[in-house]
């Protein structure tokens, strides 16, 4: 196969299937989750559920004191690598290129090397987190294969997509191509693996804090 | 076509002089990236240099590579390379036609067999060797036998070099191209769509002077001319860099020459000298004319999803894709979650009263 | 009929809902509800993660309601929990897990880890692995009526000393009065004098209230052991007499559990909403201090400080009111470190005080308490729950700390203001 065979396939019918994958087993494992139900509460309610919930979406995103000085490392370098992968992800011109084909609309983007070092920053963030779920014990003890299986594919396009935009090491359509394709692979890992919790937390915070809020406990 | 005399003794002959001769040297140098002080080694190489005897053949091709390289208004460092050698055979240029044209290809090749340079454009077709023929003789077999006593191969253009336009999607006739069917020959692609003129000279100029085939790139190109991409070189650049870019052809952002990324410029992964050398004596090139760049220097730049589609970008229909996917993600997510909640049911109806006595097992 | 591991994984299945399905989806094993949990901080032992807690019923959710873990089980390559497993477990689920609910706070996806272990509590006791403690402690609950074994006589025991002392009646089976209340064994028979403030601070109020002699006992081991059934049977109990004594209230004592069975699970556990309404006793306090009819006079000088009971404060939602009482009769009230719904748990919660086997681990646990007081040095500690009473005084003895532990109620009935006898206020 030559490199730009490798590339069209890439770009073509292994970008279809992997969208297909991505998002009917995103939709599936939503559902799965939410036909599911809850009974409704007969208890008095002292306060509402909906806003607990909505409120907490938001709030848990900003950990209490004592959470943030017991787990510094885990709080602040996971806040710097998710942050780094989305504005390379979301703010990158030839990425938002993509999303427009997409959508059919796109947004502004950021000047390249300010993406160039958030890059940078986000695989060097993401390779000390991987350290310290070896190291720590509790996330030793706790991590599976998957864990680092969805590490794993989530460094990959951010190494890649640097390798293809600086040219390092093969021929830029080659690199190109390596690059999709890696983002395919975290595309097609995705419904099945913890990543899962990108979609899912949104549920997950919102029911916790429905059911702290119908008590009247902001969670 | 007489090559008893000198290049030196031609150029006299023709009135330029020593001088004019001394520039097109320096100007030669410094395109090969050489030192000033090789210019002296140039004069003298070229100054003795017997003419050496060219065999051109053109293959399935538009004749836009030599249309390219003749193109000319006044008298030009091309014109001055024409003079340095014997062009012994060339079916734009050459005078004779018929019988006559290829039995002075066939004596130029005894003459000086092992010694001619060979220069090749347009593909050649494999699928049936009959697509093309001259004289009769099919283009497969004409390259294979007069690149028996070839010193070295020029693959001119990106038809020669990689296959071109007969190589796209489908490649009715089989196109090749030159390294495809010669492998036990020195090859020098000079792919473009056209090359640069002065880019074919230089390489002639050097392989003249220096009887060695030039330092190329994994793709056999001449690194002096092929090492940097376009958007490497590109005036444009700090826009791209800035996140600038033209998004129709007539924007604002296009008539402040913003960068053509968007429209589908292939600047980041096309090789050549387009943007230092530029074109037509240095007046503009693709992007200062406010065109994307295609890629013609690359292999299979025609199946390379579209002029106008940057290379990173799907090539089929994404969206139609993920609404597809989205719906039926739902429907099947509706249907397990129905599964789930008949098999909570089924548990629930299981369910066997939990009292006091049961909280212990059976020993 | 007996526990069996059929029963206790078809409990599992049953208890699955669409948030334990979420909660389950997020966990990406970041580890932070570790340390927010007392039983890991105090020991180090990983397997106290309140995630791992969960671990068996997480590979049901997995095997029987995701449809790659119902492939995978069809294909023969998933692991099936094992009746093993779930007695390795049953340390993790029961001594070592209060339902504090401290983790819920914590997890950045928003897993409530509490509401799940309640849940996975339920399969643990199908299938036998509840501890014997507490098997023991819910099975008096049902025949005797407590689980402590209180019977009515030693109820009315009690109230006898308290008319004695105060010189006035309890009332005994009030039909058509406004409150009904209820009261822990714990606080019949070790903290009596509860009893009595109670009686002088609603004399005091003049707010009219019985207790009922046909379900007295607010506590209920079946939400601790994690039985429905058996907690809705206790529920009943307490909705018959509410009912046939036509009550407006009912009154949640100072314990902590209890105030979760009756407010919050109890309609959920009898299917159908109560015909009155719940309160803890700290939330009638104070509105009878907002209502100005509750006067106090003096203050306490030494340094108090002020403990939340989880399922009152962080899971139950009476988080402010007790501190302002304690402003209304503390001339020093310092608040200990986190306090408030991120308080740290007394480490005895949730049936582990009726676990035998737990004491080891809770006496450690109680180490996260000592080191929050030894951050404020209190003269005394104030709570308002009985069982977080015991724990905190068996810990501070164990550690040599000369604090006492006061309930709340107890000190705002000695600082009332003494009103004069108004005619015909007592019956």
């Amino acid at each position: 196969m030559t490199e730009t065979e490798l590339l069209m396939w890439a770009r073509g019918p292994a970008l279809q299937v992997a969208t297909v994958i991505f998002l009917l087993g995103i939709m599936v494992r939503i559902l799965e989750i939410l036909v599911l139900g809850r009974k409704a509460n007969l208890a008095e309610a002292r306060g509402s559920a909906v806003a607990g919930g909505l409120r907490t979406i938001v709030t848990r995103s900003f950990p209490d004191r004592g959470t943030l000085q017991r787990s510094t490392f885990n709080i602040v370098a996971g806040y710097v690598f998710h942050t780094g992968f989305f504005v390379v992800l979301f703010l990158f011109a030839p990425h938002i290129l993509v999303f427009r084909d997409l959508l059919g609309f796109g947004w502004p983007s950021i000047p390249t090397p300010i993406i160039d070092a958030t890059t940078l920053v986000t695989i060097i963030t993401l390779l000390a987190v991987l350290l310290h779920r070896v190291q720590d014990k509790v996330m030793r003890f706790l991590s599976r294969f998957q864990d680092y299986l969805a590490w794993f594919v989530t460094i990959l396009p951010l190494v890649t997509g640097y390798l293809a935009f600086h040219r390092i090491g093969l021929t830029p359509p080659t690199l190109i191509a390596i690059h999709i394709l890696s983002v395919e692979l975290l595309m097609v890992v995705f419904p099945f693996t913890k990543l899962m919790h990108a979609f899912t937390l949104f549920m997950a915070r919102y029911y916790n804090g429905a059911i702290a809020g119908y008590k009247g406990v902001n969670s | 076509m007489s090559n008893e005399k000198t290049l030196g003794e031609v150029l006299r002959q023709q009135g330029i002089t020593r001088r004019g001769f001394l520039k097109f040297c320096a100007a030669t140098a410094s395109m090969m990236a050489l030192p000033p002080s090789m210019v002296p080694r140039i004069a003298e190489a070229l100054e003795k240099a017997r003419r050496p005897s060219v065999i051109w053949l053109s293959f399935q091709e538009c004749t836009g590579c030599t249309e390219s390289l003749t193109r000319s208004h006044s008298p030009t460092v091309e014109g001055l390379i024409f003079n340095a050698i014997s062009l012994d055979y060339h079916h734009t240029l050459q005078a004779a036609a018929g019988t006559h044209a290829e039995l002075a290809r066939t004596k130029a090749m005894e003459e000086n067999y092992g010694k001619y340079i060979l220069v090749v454009d347009g593909s050649i077709p494999v699928a049936n060797p009959a697509f093309s023929t001259i004289a009769g003789i099919s283009n497969l077999a004409m390259l294979e036998e007069t690149a028996k006593g070839a010193a070295a191969i020029i693959s001119v253009g990106t038809c020669a070099a990689f296959g071109g336009i007969p190589h796209a999607n489908p490649n009715p006739t089989g196109a090749v191209a030159v390294s495809d069917i010669i492998k036990d020959k020195p090859i020098i692609n000079v792919p473009g769509c056209p090359p640069i003129p002065v880019v074919i000279t230089g390489v002639l100029a050097q392989f003249l002077t220096f009887g060695v085939i030039p330092e190329l790139d994994a793709l056999g190109r001449p690194l002096a001319f092929y090492g940097k991409s376009i958007h490497d070189r590109c005036y444009r650049r700090p826009f791209y860099d800035k996140g600038l870019f033209a998004e129709t052809f007539d924007d604002e952002g296009a008539k402040l020459g913003w960068c053509l990324y968007k429209l589908g410029c292939k600047g980041p992964t096309t090789y050549n000298a387009c943007a230092t050398t530029k074109w037509n004596e240095g007046t503009s090139f693709p992007i200062e004319s406010g065109h994307p760049c295609l890629g013609c220097s690359e292999p299979d730049f025609w199946d390379g999803g579209g002029f106008y589609k940057a290379i990173s970008m799907p090539t089929g229909d994404i969206t139609r894709t993920a609404v597809y996917a989205i719906g039926a993600g739902a429907a099947a997510g509706v249907a397990l979650g129905a599964v789930n909640r008949a098999r909570k049911a089924r548990a629930q109806k299981a369910h066997e009263r939990v009292t006091i006595e049961d909280l212990n097992k059976d020993s | 009929m007996s526990a069996s591991f059929k029963r206790g994984i078809n409990s599992f299945k049953e208890q699955m809902d669409a948030p334990v399905a979420a909660f389950f989806s997020s966990c990406v094993r970041c580890g932070l509800c570790s340390q927010a949990c007392l039983f890991y901080t105090e020991t180090g032992d990983p397997k106290y993660t309140p995630i791992n807690k969960l671990e068996p019923m997480r590979r049901v959710w997995q095997q029987e309601y995701s449809f790659w873990g119902k492939l995978a089980s069809a294909l023969g390559i998933s692991k099936p929990v094992t009746d093993a497993e779930l007695t390795e477990w049953e340390t993790l689920v029961y001594d070592s897990c209060t339902l504090c609910g401290r983790c819920s706070m914590v997890c950045p996806v928003g897993n409530d880890i509490a509401y799940m272990i309640r849940k996975m509590r339920e399969g643990m006791a199908a299938s036998g692995h509840a501890p014997e403690g507490l098997i023991g402690a819910t099975q008096r609950a049902i025949t005797i009526g407590s689980p402590m074994g209180v019977k009515l006589p030693a109820l009315q025991a009690q109230i006898r000393h308290v008319e004695k002392d105060l010189g006035c009646t309890v009332p005994v089976d009030v039909q058509g009065v406004d409150y009904m209340l209820l009261l822990s064994s714990m606080e019949i028979m070790n903290f009596p004098e509860f009893i009595g403030a109670i009686t002088r601070i609603f004399r005091h109020a003049g707010i009219s209230w019985t207790i009922s002699s046909q379900a007295f006992e607010a506590t209920n081991s079946g939400i601790q052991i994690g039985v429905s059934e058996i907690a809705a049977e206790l529920v009943e109990r307490v909705v018959r007499a509410a009912t046939e004594l036509k009550v407006k209230y009912v009154i949640s004592p100072e314990c902590g559990h209890a105030y979760m069975a009756i407010r919050w699970e109890g309609p959920n556990l009898i299917g159908r909403p109560y015909d009155f309404k719940v309160v803890h006793i700290l939330e009638l306090l104070d509105e009878l201090r907002t209502s100005g009819r509750l006067q106090t006079s003096g203050k306490e000088t030494q340094r108090l400080t002020y403990h939340d009971p989880c399922q009152i404060a962080r899971r139950g939602g009476v988080v402010q009111q007790p501190r302002n009482l304690l402003r209304e009769v503390a001339a020093d009230f310092v608040e200990m470190p986190e306090a408030g719904i991120m308080n740290w748990c007394c480490g005895a919660g949730g049936g582990v005080s009726a676990n035998e086997r737990a004491d080891e681990i809770r006496l450690k646990a109680f180490i996260r308490k000592k080191k929050q007081l030894d951050e404020i040095n209190p003269d005394a500690l104030v709570s308002a729950c009985s069982n977080c009473r015991i724990q905190l005084e068996d810990g501070l003895e164990e550690n040599e700390m000369d604090i006492p532990v006061l309930s709340l109620t107890e000190i705002i009935a000695d600082h009332l203001v003494e009103k004069e006898q108004k005619e015909g206020q007592q019956p």
